[in-house]
C-alpha cells in the first residue's frame, strides 16, 4: 500500500483522474443550458477538491499513511484550477466581462461575495505552493498562510448555500464534510492543550 | 417516443415546420391506432393561430421537455422528464369553486370544449434568468371564468396543483410546501393573454410540462404559470402563493417580469434564451407591456414585485 501510494505512476494516475471532469465537459453534450452545466460542474468540482485537500491530513493520521502528503499540493491546485474555470465561466460566459455589473454583483449579492472571497483566498495559496515558497516563507509562516484554505472552503459552501433556491441537500453535504474535517483539526489540538 | 436531440446544442434548433411535419406524420399514425386519446404525444386540433403569438423561433421540443422546473418531480431540471413519465393524468378533474354562481367540477374533456383551442407562441421567462419560446395549445382562462360567473366580491383567483407524494416521492426534498398554489388578480386572470394550456407543439402536454392542464401567464416569471391544476377558487383576498410563502423577500405575489427590479440574489436585467450563446436584454413585462401595462398603472412595481 505505502509503496503504491509513493509510486510515481500512482501520482500520474491521480493527476489524470483529476482532469476527467474537464474532459467530460469538453466531450459531452451539456443539455439545454450548457453554460449553466459548466458553471455547476466546475463549482462542484472546486468544492470536491477542497474537501479532498482538507481530508489529506486527517487521513494521514487516521490511516497511518504519512505518504499521502504527496497528494495534498496537487489536490489543492486542482481545487484552484476548477475554481478558476468556475470564475472564468462567470466572468466570460455569464457576465461577458461587463465590469459594472460584476462589481455590482460582488458588492451587492452575498452569494457572489462569498464565492469571490473563496476564490481570491485561493490565489496566494496557489502562488506559494512551491517548495521554494515554503523555504522562503519558513514553515511556520507558510502553514499559517495556508490556513486560509479553511476560510476559502467555508466561503465556498456559503456561496453554494446562498445560490440554491430551496433544495439545500447539496450545500448541507459539503458543509457537513468540511465541518467534520475542520473539527477534527480543532478537537485534538484543544485536547492537547488541556492535558 | 423520445424526440431526437439536435446535434449542436448551441444554435441548431430544428426548424418548426420540419419538426411539425415529422411529428404530424408520427402523430397521425398514433391517432389511427389509439383513437382520440388525451395522453402525452397525442395530436391536438388547433382551430386558429393567434395574433398574440410571437414570430420568434420556438425553442426545440427537446429543450422544452428536458429543462423543467417541476419541483414535485425533483429539483434538478432533468429530473421531471425522467420521473414524471408515469404520472397519472387521466381521469382528471378541475374543481371551479368559491365566489362564483356556477361552481362545478369539470372533467378534462369538458374543459377542452369550453372554447376553441388556439396555438399561442409565447416567450416564457424564468425567474432564474433563462427563457424559452413555447408554442402552447390552449384557450383563454377568461372562457372558464365566464362560465363560472364570478360574484362581485371575487377579486382574486387561487390555483392549486395536484399533489400526491406516492406519485411524487422527490417532492419531500424540494424545500417548498406542497400542494403548489398560485394566484392572480381577477383582472389579470381575465386578460386575453392568460391561457389555460393543454398542449404544446401541436400535441397534448408532456407530463413534465404540467399535464394535463396548466396556466400560462407570459408576462410573469414562469413560476406563476402553475402546472397540473386541480382547483381554481375565486376569492376576495389575495391568496397565498408557494414561492412567496417559501421566500417572501425574493418572490412577490405579482412577479411580473421586470428588468429593473432585481431578485435579491441576482440581476434580472438579462436572460439567456436556451440555445443562444449570448444573453439578451430582458423586456419589461417580458415584452407584453402593450397588453398588460395598464393593469399596473399607478402601482409601485418595486414594492409590488
Amino acid at each position: 500500500m505505502r509503496a503504491w501510494i509513493s509510486a510515481k505512476t500512482t501520482k500520474v494516475a491521480v493527476f489524470l483522474l483529476a482532469l476527467v471532469p474537464l474532459a467530460w465537459l469538453a466531450t459531452h453534450r451539456l443539455g439545454p443550458n450548457p453554460i449553466e452545466t459548466i458553471t455547476h460542474s466546475t463549482g462542484d468540482w472546486t468544492l470536491r477538491f477542497l474537501v479532498l485537500t482538507l481530508a489529506v491530513t486527517p487521513l494521514r493520521k487516521l490511516l497511518g499513511l504519512p505518504e499521502l502528503i504527496r497528494y495534498r499540493r496537487m489536490l489543492g491546485l486542482f481545487a484552484f484550477f476548477y475554481g478558476t474555470l468556475h470564475f472564468m465561466t462567470y466572468l466570460w460566459l455569464d457576465k461577458f466581462f461587463d465590469g459594472a455589473e460584476i462589481i455590482k454583483d460582488v458588492a451587492k449579492r452575498p452569494f457572489i461575495t462569498a464565492g469571490f472571497t473563496g476564490f481570491v483566498l485561493l490565489i496566494p495559496l496557489a502562488l506559494t505552493s512551491t517548495a521554494a515558497s515554503i523555504r522562503r516563507l519558513g514553515g511556520q509562516r507558510w502553514r499559517r498562510l495556508h490556513r486560509l484554505v479553511y476560510v476559502s472552503a467555508l466561503a465556498g459552501v456559503a456561496h453554494y448555500y446562498w445560490q440554491v433556491k430551496s433544495d439545500i441537500r447539496g450545500p448541507l453535504l459539503y458543509f457537513a464534510l468540511i465541518a467534520a474535517l475542520l473539527l477534527w483539526r480543532i478537537v485534538p489540538a484543544s485536547a492537547r492543550a488541556s492535558s | 417516443m423520445p424526440p431526437e436531440r439536435p446535434i449542436n446544442v448551441w444554435n441548431e434548433v430544428t426548424p418548426k415546420s420540419v419538426y411539425l411535419n415529422r411529428r404530424r406524420f408520427l402523430a397521425w399514425g398514433m391517432l389511427a391506432a389509439a383513437g382520440r386519446k388525451l395522453t402525452a404525444g397525442a395530436r391536438l386540433e388547433v382551430a386558429s393561430k393567434s395574433p398574440f403569438s410571437t414570430t420568434e423561433t420556438p425553442t426545440s421540443l427537446d429543450d422544452i421537455t428536458h429543462y423543467n422546473n417541476f419541483y414535485e418531480f425533483g429539483t434538478s431540471k432533468d429530473q421531471p422528464a425522467k420521473l414524471a413519465t408515469n404520472f397519472k393524468t387521466s381521469p382528471w378533474t378541475v374543481s371551479v369553486e368559491g365566489l362564483v354562481n356556477k361552481p362545478r367540477t369539470y372533467d378534462l374533456d369538458t374543459l377542452m370544449k369550453l372554447a376553441p383551442l388556439e396555438e399561442r407562441i409565447y416567450r416564457h421567462r424564468c425567474v432564474e434568468g433563462w427563457s424559452i419560446v413555447v408554442p402552447w395549445i390552449g384557450f383563454p382562462l377568461k372562457a372558464l371564468i365566464k362560465q363560472a360567473e364570478p360574484q362581485s366580491s371575487a377579486r382574486f383567483v387561487a390555483f392549486q396543483s395536484f399533489f400526491d407524494l406516492r406519485q411524487m416521492p422527490q417532492a419531500r426534498w424540494a424545500g417548498i410546501p406542497f400542494p403548489y398554489v398560485e394566484g392572480l388578480r381577477l383582472d389579470e386572470a381575465l386578460n386575453p393573454l392568460t391561457l389555460l394550456a393543454v398542449g404544446l407543439y401541436g400535441e397534448v402536454l408532456p407530463n413534465q410540462d404540467g399535464a394535463p392542464i396548466r396556466l400560462v401567464v407570459p408576462w410573469k416569471y414562469g413560476f406563476k404559470s402553475i402546472k397540473s391544476i386541480v382547483k381554481i377558487r375565486f376569492v376576495e383576498n389575495q391568496p397565498p402563493t408557494t414561492w412567496n410563502l417559501s421566500a417572501p423577500r425574493e418572490y412577490g405575489f405579482y412577479s411580473n417580469v421586470n428588468p429593473e427590479v432585481d431578485h435579491p440574489r441576482w440581476s434580472q436585467a438579462h436572460e439567456r434564451r436556451l440555445g443562444d450563446f449570448f444573453k439578451r436584454d430582458t423586456l419589461m413585462f417580458n415584452g407584453y407591456g402593450e397588453q398588460v401595462a395598464s393593469l399596473y398603472a399607478g402601482m409601485d412595481l418595486r414594492k409590488n414585485y
